[in-house]
């Protein structure tokens, strides 16, 4: 059988830019699963009735949570970028050293921009106190 | 020697049997993905508040509640896909491997049901 690519072999390669925006991306997926299992608990607490919405909502409330949707919102901004870029590929344009190293720049820039007016837009105090 | 272009050697194969499937399926709810995650954020984050009686209300208007179910589903899907790639490159013990998928499998399934459940309960009000 001739010999086929293999993937993913992490450690035989050198480390590059490029190659974090993949691994990013996974992380950031799997980031977005967990955070997909908050938003079907936040949706049942809700259908359950207004106090078991109150219950939740005082749970979700908490400091640690504002940190967990900081992290949800660059997971989801940066999947989304990283995912339009990964549908472009699949087209088959983009595929060469270049561009790939050009669009992982603006993956990350659209990203991080996205990603702070974001936070700052949804968690900014007073945001949803009521 | 074969004769068979490579192309025609792996349509339709794989070490499943079915081939591009999961390739094609991961695409197509990413592609779908793109206008319901962003249709949610936006819709969600235009609310004055979060309270019970906002949400509730948010909910029973239909573009919502449909929007919501299409959202679930379809991240239900993507992610139980994700994950199921993560789980397969990742976890190199068979046993633990297929326990693994299982779980995340049977969760997927569980939580876009709960999702579905929730969404129709609170829109259809009374009826359900």
């Amino acid at each position: 059988m001739a010999e086929r690519p293999l993937s993913p072999h992490l450690s035989v390669y050198k480390f590059k830019y490029t190659l974090a925006t993949s691994i990013l991306n996974r992380l950031a997926g799997l980031i977005l699963s967990l955070g997909f299992f908050l938003f079907v608990y936040w949706l049942v607490a809700l259908a359950a009735g207004a106090r078991s919405y109150a219950q939740a909502r005082e749970l979700l409330s908490l400091g640690l949570f504002k940190l967990i949707y900081a992290v949800l919102i660059a997971a989801f901004v940066y999947h989304l970028a990283a995912g339009v870029r990964h549908l472009i590929w699949d087209t088959g344009h983009g595929l060469d050293r270049a561009s790939a190293q050009r669009s992982a720049w603006i993956v990350a820039c659209v990203s991080a921009v996205v990603t702070v007016i974001l936070i700052y837009w949804l968690l900014r105090p007073g945001a949803y106190a009521r | 020697m074969s004769l068979r272009a490579p192309l025609g050697e792996v349509l339709g194969r794989g070490s499943a049997k079915e081939g591009v499937h999961h390739w094609w399926l991961q695409r197509l709810t990413s592609v779908a993905l793109v206008p319901l995650s962003i249709g949610f954020v936006v819709s969600l984050a235009a609310l004055p508040a979060l309270d019970y009686a906002t949400l509730i209300g948010w909910m029973r208007q239909g573009g919502t509640a449909l929007g919501l179910v299409l959202f679930a589903l379809v991240a239900a899907r993507h992610s139980q896909l994700g994950v199921r790639v993560v789980i397969e490159d990742y976890v190199h013990a068979a046993g633990l491997k297929t326990l693994a998928l299982v779980i995340s499998d049977f969760s997927h399934l569980l939580g876009g049901a709960a999702a579905v459940y929730a969404v129709l309960k609170v829109a259809l009000g009374g009826l359900l």
